[in-house]
């Protein structure tokens, strides 16, 4: 163990120690070897100085773009490459792979199930946050409230996981439920169920831990987005004697929208790659698998390269709408 | 006066729903801390809300052989208590049968049918007297009712320290979060910067990209990096499964976002001091060392958090590039494997949890308010 230790905060030293020497040193050697001072003549000097500081982006993103090129860029294309490959990735087999994956029963689940979460866990998450938000704005105890309903954010899907398990719980009938969800079912005379193990509805007990998870996010953001709706327009409608409802349907939430559909964003792009949970908890038993949990069963349980990543590709066309949605703001946002 | 009294109404009304809708984000995470430091036996058989009710349980002692017996003025005695170790519970009522546990009451002597006589006071001490010596060598069965108080212990804990492999995945995950969130907090300033005040070919294409990048599902990478990483190990002769290497790819898998936030953050900084400082000679990695890193500290302090949250909580990134194993796995996969292996020992799986939980929610209690600031500076804009 002391030993374990001993390495490990070496090893961490080096780490980081190593790439803040990389930018230090590789400044230090520009200015160094390409220094104008030496030069006589304004013209040498001109040169030498447009060398060096064309030169010195590329030592400030260099290591950004080698990074992201090599650990984003070229795994895209290689695995469109692989998914045509066969199982070692040996050879071509064309759309093979593709087509095994439409015809595989547990595929097609994966996808119904991927739909069913890409519905009501954005849909969940962002209305719960907007309520919770809206609601807490003006209550004086509101701060704490939105503390505890955001703490979920810091823990592990696994951790995450853990805890719904355990409200989960089965115990036989007449057997003392230690499960919050059946001491529940069977105090309102019920009998109590194997929750997880029900397929189809087991989908929305898996779902519940990921809305239980983001919903703080989604409840800091569109607050913040309500804060800064106009107060003018509030004390109008109030008024004129709108009601509660109204004026969070009809004037918070049009001048908010922007932001909810943000947030929906996010969260939809986190469910296409939601692993952990699934895993955690059914390991895709029951009808609850996802694709991302599929993938990692065909790679690293199967070992089969090619239905693998033909499976990354499904994942990776699902998310190229909202890439190029995202160029596209981004672009017009520079200019 | 009526619009009075219901808007006082809707006004409880709110707190009341706000309180439900907490209450429901809370119990889960409460009922887990409550779990972990309850006695491994009182978890399994009670829900965690009762944890402060005593409770009842049927149990049954055997009593010591004849071996034991010592002569008291002319008597047989044998004494000694039935609770093992002193939990405080007490006796409610017992019996020598299995059936009818309510035969005696607490203190009550029971006569057997060799005649000797038996004791059994609420604290359980017994007292076992004949006329005639004992010369049984099996124990006598005395079943009870026992009441048992509450019982809070720190055992899970310390349990699932020393044998579960939980302290060493502590040490790995530190290895890897450490490094995994200062890396690219170094690199993606750097590269934050370049793109806001520096001007170069190709920036904007490299702009692009990185937002392009920002929503590729990371699933994509595992394969073509873990064939690399395999390729380079035989030509090194290192292992494929690395620290550096799962550094490098938690590196570049939280990298886009991070040049992303930051860049936008230093693109807002204002224009004239960096532009008075760079006519001053100063080179721009002076300027983004004195006058750039100073002012982004609370992005940087918001990403970092970020990061080390994502890092620290990850699962499958560690799966693949690190494995299992002595001096690799981390704290999800080694709660995962305590799930398969050990998931009816709620104790274990309660106190395992907590550990791995506590260090991300120290970091984002304390550091929410950065936290939370970044996310907007993030999120909100053009929103």
């Amino acid at each position: 163990m002391a030993q374990q230790i001993i390495t490990a905060v070496i090893a961490i030293a080096l780490a980081i120690g190593l790439s803040a020497l990389f930018f230090l040193g590789s400044n230090y050697l520009l200015d160094r070897f390409l220094s104008s001072d030496s030069l006589s003549g304004d013209a040498a000097r001109m040169k030498r100085d447009n060398l060096r500081e064309s030169i010195r982006p590329w030592i400030f993103v260099g290591p950004a773009v080698v990074l992201l090129l090599v650990y984003l860029v070229y795994p895209v294309f290689a695995s469109l490459w692989y998914s045509l490959l066969d199982r070692n990735a040996n050879e071509f087999v064309g759309l093979a792979n593709y087509a095994w994956a439409f015809q595989n029963p547990n595929f097609l689940v994966a996808v119904r199930n991927n739909v069913l979460w890409l519905i009501f866990v954005p849909t969940l998450a962002t209305g719960f946050g907007l309520l919770i938000a809206y609601m807490t704005d003006r209550l004086w105890w509101g701060k704490l409230a939105r503390t505890l309903v955001f703490l979920p954010m810091a823990i592990s899907f696994v951790g995450a996981s853990v805890i719904w398990k355990f409200i989960y719980d089965y115990r036989g009938s007449g057997e003392e439920q230690i499960g919050l969800l059946n001491a529940l079912v069977v105090a309102l005379g019920g009998e109590p169920v194997t929750w997880i193990a029900v397929p189809f509805w087991n989908n929305f007990l898996l779902m519940v831990i990921l809305v239980w998870i983001q919903t703080g996010f989604a409840m800091v953001i569109l607050g913040a987005a309500i804060r800064g709706v106009p107060e003018d327009t509030l004390e109008a409608a109030i008024i004129e004697g709108a009601n509660q409802f109204s004026i969070f349907f009809k004037i918070v939430i049009p001048q908010i929208f922007g932001t909810v559909v943000v947030v929906w964003t996010t969260i939809t792009i986190l469910v296409l790659k939601i692993f952990d949970i699934v895993f955690a908890m059914t390991n895709g038993q029951w009808d609850t698998n996802v694709l991302a949990n599929f993938m990692y069963d065909q790679l690293f349980r199967a070992g089969d390269i090619g239905k693998g990543s033909a499976i990354a590709i499904v994942i990776m066309i699902a998310v190229t709408p909202v890439m190029l949605y995202n160029i596209r703001r981004a672009r017009a946002d520079e200019q | 006066m009526s619009s009075h009294n219901s808007s006082l109404l809707a006004v409880g009304g709110k707190h009341l729903a706000v309180f439900i809708l907490v209450a429901l984000w809370t119990i889960p995470t409460l009922g887990l801390l409550i779990s972990s430091v309850r006695d491994k036996d009182q978890l399994a058989r009670t829900g965690w809300w009762t944890a402060l009710a005593s409770s009842e349980s049927n149990e049954f002692y055997r009593t010591p052989t004849a071996d034991a017996q010592t002569e008291q003025s002319g008597q047989f005695v044998i004494e000694s208590n039935i609770f093992d170790v002193d939990q405080g519970k007490e006796v409610q009522s017992w019996s020598l049968r299995p059936t009818d546990l309510t035969a005696f009451g607490a203190g009550d002597t029971a006569t057997l049918d060799d005649g000797s006589q038996m004791t059994l006071e609420k604290n359980g001490d017994f007292r076992w007297v004949s006329n005639e010596p004992f010369s049984h060598s099996r124990g006598q069965r005395v079943f009870y009712i026992a009441e048992v108080p509450p019982i809070f212990t720190l055992t899970n804990y310390k349990e699932v320290m020393a044998s579960e492999g939980v302290g060493r995945a502590f040490i790995n995950t530190m290895t890897v979060t450490l490094p995994s969130t200062f890396i690219p907090i170094l690199i993606a300033a750097f590269a934050a910067y370049a793109l806001a005040w520096m001007r170069f070919k190709g920036r904007m294409w490299i702009l692009a990209i990185i937002v392009g990048l920002l929503v590729v599902p990371l699933q994509i990478s595992l394969i073509p990096v873990l064939r690399m990483y395999t390729t380079l190990g035989g030509i090194f002769g290192t292992e494929p499964k690395s620290y550096p290497g799962i550094w490098l790819a938690h590196t570049a898998f939280g990298l886009s976002l991070a040049v992303y936030l930051l860049r936008n953050y230093m693109a807002g900084l204002p224009k004239e001091v960096m532009e008075s400082a760079r006519m001053d000679g100063a080179s721009h990695f002076d300027v983004f060392r004195t006058i750039v890193l100073p002012l982004s500290i609370p992005a940087l302090a918001s990403f970092s958090i970020f990061q080390f949250l994502w890092v620290w909580n990850d699962l499958l990134v560690a799966l693949v590039f690190l494995g299992q194993g002595e001096g690799k796995t981390v704290m999800t996969a080694q709660l995962v494997e305590l799930l398969g292996s050990r998931g009816d020992n709620w104790e274990i799986l309660t106190a395992g949890a907590f550990i791995t939980m506590v260090v991300p929610l120290i970091v984002f209690i304390s550091m929410q308010r950065y936290f939370v600031r970044g996310l907007l500076a993030g999120s909100v804009k053009g929103g």
